[in-house]
Order: structure tokens, then C-alpha cells, then sequence
């Protein structure tokens, strides 16, 4: 590929794209949900989770959305089951701040999986907002679960 | 990788790239006029598809608004000095410049900020001609800026929202036109040409209707003016809008084009500098239309400049664009229903539509597909162009969609049809 292409569309997220993690509802009511929305783009997620005791149990996601926005959906799905609310907010904002930092570097210690490869997304600054959607709807998401949700859905326009 | 283009094709070479019989007609194409179409993107050259949201702009606009500032910057209609009156006389030399080209005195030409802003002073400007209960009709294949100012109009004076609904064919359904259109009808408000669609709509038959019935009618000719021979009294209408920018000019600049006795009834919305006649500290007086509508300091070096484009389109003559777009619009329709496995959206013939194909690929999202294509320095636009509704109607929340302008050639939709491949293979489709 060219044109950076082939740093954008990595196997990786190909992958993910091809054979999203997380389409299955979950067994039970969701502990925790949000909705995200790019008016602009038209893309549009629903995150729902699932929790156990100090931990998230399952994430289901349900993204219409472009390749990077429907494989980071399908990342966010693998990784944060088996991490506490607190974890995964962390991992989020640790991803959000690696978008718009120059080297896009994740810290080892949050286990940060196939969310490294996502990261090469930043250099093309029209899509990190479709990178950064399944992860502030999450952010909403654990937000609503502490009360102190605004309703309205996610977005990482404007 | 540049291509032997000029104004008139030397006798017996092929005006564009085209395979046999696709070009007969099409007369030259201009490329050469464009200096932006130099460049290359991403290591290619640049295949510029995208002409509905913003036309390139010939070299001799570019050089115009220069001029201006280099030589004319003043303000408008107050300065005694030169440059004020050079700068007033460009100006002023603009308006009757769309008039003649509009087929319109220069006094029914109301300069303004583009289209948008333009259906937004008509929109505001009748407000208070409307009571509760009136009945706007628009249709559902409208740009936001055809639609949104009418929603907002309608939710502060208790006026109803009606619309013409779009037939899977992707034409408006005039047959719900006479229960759609009663007596309570105050505006007609439709675009000429859409700018998903492609649909040419038949404006005139729709504002005769409207206009028998007492409604005034309105029209966003943002994807026709310089696209399809147009005269103003041809279409039947109160009202017509369009942008300079999408007719190979500058940003900042647009056009509200009026019968006298309709731009009459518009209240000024926006006040200030400029749109008065008399101000005391108690009250002001308005200015005569036009100037009534233009308060604050326009866009001067803009409308300097946009004369140039309209000389671009009046040499190469506005039938012989007119060919070309349908030549290139034949042509992508028949490539893009080729390649199979493509939604491809509106009429399916060329002759009924502007020079613009939408199309989805259920295979590779509308962003993947213009980033793709971007890599091989074609350039389209991807997602819902400013029409939710329309997109609703097709059941998608983003169409990919190539346009056309008078620089194209048969060759920029080879490419874009490569690409399509190209984006296809990424995805293993």
C-alpha cells in the first residue's frame, strides 16, 4: 500500500474490522451503557458493559461506523473486559492523550494489546476522532454507571 | 504527469481521454486554467472529483482578487478617496456582471456570503409576513442550508413543514404535489439541482403551481449556476440563490437573485453600516433595495474577482460545460454500474442530472473509500453532504461522491475507478 496507507489500514485493525470482537448482546442487562454519535461522519456506536464485583465482565459493542472507528470499537471490546471500572478509564484517557501526543506512546503497564497499533492512526489527523469514539463513549459510559452522566450521547466532534 | 489541455483543441485531437465515441462531444476541456490542478497529491497527480462542495479556481480569479488588494483595497460606498471609488466600482461592477449572466437588472442582485447566508436572509427577511399555520413546502432531497433555516423559521413563528417526498428513482413524487400544496402554502423552497441525487428537478413546472397558488417559490441553484444553461426568468421563481465558489470563484461570496416585487416583502435581517438611509438615536430608515440587505463591510476582493470566472464560463459557453458534464457524468455511471457491487444513487440518465455520481459500496465505508482514494490522489467526498434526511431516505448514513467541473476528463474517472479496486483489494473484497 501507499500513501501511508498501509500504516493506517494495518493488518491489525483489518482484522478487527473484518471480524469485530463484541457483537454479541450481553447475557444479562447492561450494568452500564452509552451512546456515541459523529454528526459530521454519521458514525454512531452503542456500548454496553457488564460488571461483576470490582471488575467489567463483558462489552458489547455495536458500531455503524468506518474500519478504524468499528476496530477500535472491537479493540476497546477485548481489552476491557477483566479490568476494573477504574483501569479502563485510565486505559481510555491514556489513549485519547497517545492520539494527540507526537511519539502516541502507551504506557506497558496499562497492557495496552492491539490499542498500540491503533495509535499509528494519528498521523492522519481526519480519523482520530473515529479512533477516539468507541473510547469516550466509554468514558460516558462509566461516567453514567458513577451518576453523573449528561445524557446526551458521546462525541469527539468539535 | 501533465495533460495537453487548452481552451480550443488543435483540429482533430481528442479533446479529452476518453475512449472512442465518449468524447465526440464534449468540445476541450480546461484544465490548463487551473494552477491548483499543477499539484500532486500524495505523490500523484491530483484527480479532483469534488466539485459539488467546492469548484477550482481559474488562474485568471486567483490573479483578480490579488489585483485587488495589490491596487484597490478600500471600502465600499463612502469613500471619496480613489481607491474607494475603484474599489465600489468593482463591487458594484460584480452585481451587474450576475445580473447579465442571471439574465437580471443589477438592482435584483443582492451580494451576500453564499448561498446559505443568502436562503437565510430570505428565511429571517419573511418572518414577518408569516402567521401561525402557514405552510412552508420544501422537498426531501434539500441541503441543510435549504432546509434548516426553514425548521428554524417554522419553529418560531408556528409555521408547518411540509415536503415533497424523494421516489426510489430519486426523483421528487409530483403527484403528491396538489394535496402537498393548498392554500396555507406561503413558500415553495426547492433546490434546482441535488447535490446527492444529481436529479435536475422541474423547477418551473413546481413554481408555476406554487405561484398560481400565491406562494412565493425559492430556489438553491448552488449545483447549477455555471453547471447548466440557466436564466433566471426560465425557472418561474420569486428567489434564487447560489455561492460563488461552486461556480469556479472565490470563498465569501454568494448571491440572492430576486424579482423586484418579492425582494420588496423581505424585512432586512441583518442591520448596521451600510443598509440605512437615514439613523437618528431613536429609529433608522432603510436603504433601497439591494443595499438594504447587504449591512457590514462585504466581501470586495471577492466579488473583484468573480467576474473573471464567469468570462472562464461564457468563453467556453455554458452548453458546450453543459456536454462535457453529461459526456463525464455518461461515462462514471457506466464505469461505477460496471464495476458491480455498487449502490449508485439518482437518475439513471445523464441528461437528467447535474455532473455529480453518489455512490456506496457495502464492502468499504464512504471514509475508507475517500481515504483510499485519497492515497492515490483522488480526491471525492465522503458522508451525508449536508442532506440527513436524504440519506435517511436511502437508508445509509454516508454515500462516497464524485463531481465534475469543466477540468475534468474521461481519464479522472479511470482513476477513480481504479481506486474503487484499489480500496476494494485493501479490504479483501
Amino acid at each position: 500500500m501507499n500513501g501511508g496507507m498501509d500504516e493506517l489500514y494495518r493488518e491489525v485493525i483489518l482484522d478487527h474490522h473484518r471480524r469485530p470482537r463484541g457483537q454479541q448482546p450481553l447475557p444479562g442487562p447492561a450494568d452500564a451503557r452509552a451512546e456515541g454519535k459523529n454528526p459530521s461522519c454519521g458514525d454512531e456506536l452503542l456500548l454496553e458493559l457488564a460488571c461483576a464485583g470490582e471488575a467489567i465482565t463483558a462489552a458489547h459493542v455495536a458500531c455503524h461506523g468506518c474500519a478504524i472507528a468499528t476496530a477500535s470499537g472491537s479493540i476497546l471490546a477485548e481489552l476491557v473486559p477483566g479490568r476494573t471500572p477504574e483501569q479502563a478509564r485510565a486505559l481510555a484517557e491514556a489513549f485519547r492523550e497517545a492520539m494527540h501526543s507526537p511519539d502516541g506512546a502507551l504506557p506497558d503497564s496499562l497492557d495496552p494489546g492491539d490499542l498500540e497499533v491503533l495509535t499509528g492512526v494519528r498521523k492522519f489527523p481526519a480519523r482520530v476522532k473515529c479512533a477516539l469514539l468507541p473510547w469516550i463513549t466509554l468514558l460516558s459510559a462509566l461516567e453514567a454507571r458513577d451518576g453523573k452522566a449528561a445524557g446526551l450521547p458521546a462525541t469527539t466532534e468539535a | 504527469m501533465k495533460r495537453a489541455k487548452s481552451l480550443a483543441a488543435p483540429a482533430g485531437v481528442k479533446p479529452c481521454d476518453g475512449q472512442a465515441g465518449d468524447c465526440t462531444h464534449c468540445g476541450p476541456v480546461f484544465g490548463e486554467r487551473f494552477p491548483l490542478l499543477e499539484r500532486t497529491v500524495n505523490g500523484r497527480r491530483l484527480v479532483y472529483l469534488d466539485s459539488a462542495a467546492t469548484t477550482q479556481k481559474p488562474g485568471a480569479v486567483i490573479a483578480a482578487e490579488a489585483r485587488y488588494y495589490r491596487l484597490h483595497n478600500a471600502n465600499v460606498h463612502r469613500g471619496m478617496h480613489t481607491l474607494g471609488v475603484e474599489a465600489t466600482d468593482l463591487y458594484e461592477g460584480c452585481r451587474a456582471r450576475v445580473g447579465r449572466f442571471l439574465g437580471l437588472p443589477a438592482e435584483q442582485v443582492v451580494v451576500t456570503r453564499g448561498a446559505t447566508s443568502a436562503l437565510n436572509l430570505v428565511a429571517g427577511g419573511l418572518a414577518p409576513t408569516l402567521k401561525p399555520g402557514d405552510e412552508i413546502l420544501i422537498t426531501e432531497m434539500e441541503h441543510h442550508a435549504n432546509l434548516v433555516p426553514w425548521l428554524e423559521l417554522a419553529r418560531r413563528e408556528g409555521l408547518v413543514v411540509r415536503h415533497i417526498p424523494v421516489t426510489d428513482g430519486g426523483e421528487l413524487e409530483l403527484a403528491r404535489l396538489p394535496e402537498l400544496l393548498n392554500g396555507r402554502t406561503r413558500v415553495v423552497a426547492l433546490t434546482h439541482v441535488s447535490n446527492v441525487l444529481g436529479t435536475i428537478n422541474p423547477v418551473a413546472e413546481i413554481a408555476a403551481l406554487a405561484r398560481r397558488r400565491g406562494a412565493l417559490v425559492v430556489v438553491d441553484a448552488a449545483q447549477s449556476v455555471g453547471h447548466l444553461p440557466l436564466a433566471f426568468d426560465d425557472l418561474d421563481c420569486d428567489f434564487l440563490v447560489f455561492s460563488a465558489h461552486k461556480t469556479y470563484g472565490p470563498m465569501g461570496l454568494g448571491f440572492l437573485a430576486g424579482r423586484a416585487e418579492a425582494l420588496e416583502r423581505l424585512h432586512p435581517v441583518e442591520t448596521g453600516g451600510e443598509m440605512i438611509e437615514t439613523v437618528t438615536m431613536e429609529s433608522a430608515t432603510w436603504a433601497a433595495i439591494p443595499q438594504r440587505f447587504e449591512a457590514g463591510t462585504p466581501n470586495v476582493a471577492a466579488a473583484a474577482a468573480f467576474p473573471a470566472a464567469l468570462d472562464t464560463i461564457d468563453e467556453a459557453t455554458i452548453e458546450r460545460l453543459r456536454q462535457h458534464e453529461i459526456s463525464l457524468t455518461a461515462y462514471a455511471l457506466e464505469r461505477l454500474q460496471a464495476k458491480g457491487g455498487l449502490t449508485i444513487y439518482g437518475p439513471r440518465d445523464a441528461a437528467r442530472r447535474g455532473g455529480l455520481v453518489a455512490f456506496h459500496d457495502p464492502m468499504v465505508h464512504p471514509h475508507d473509500m475517500a481515504q483510499l482514494l485519497d492515497s492515490l490522489g483522488v480526491a471525492v467526498r465522503a458522508g451525508h453532504h449536508c442532506a440527513q434526511p436524504l440519506h435517511r431516505r436511502l437508508g445509509v448514513v454516508a454515500t462516497s461522491r464524485a463531481s465534475f467541473g469543466m477540468y475534468n476528463a474521461h481519464d479522472d474517472i479511470d482513476a477513480l475507478i481504479d481506486g474503487i479496486g484499489y480500496a476494494r483489494s485493501v479490504f479483501g473484497a
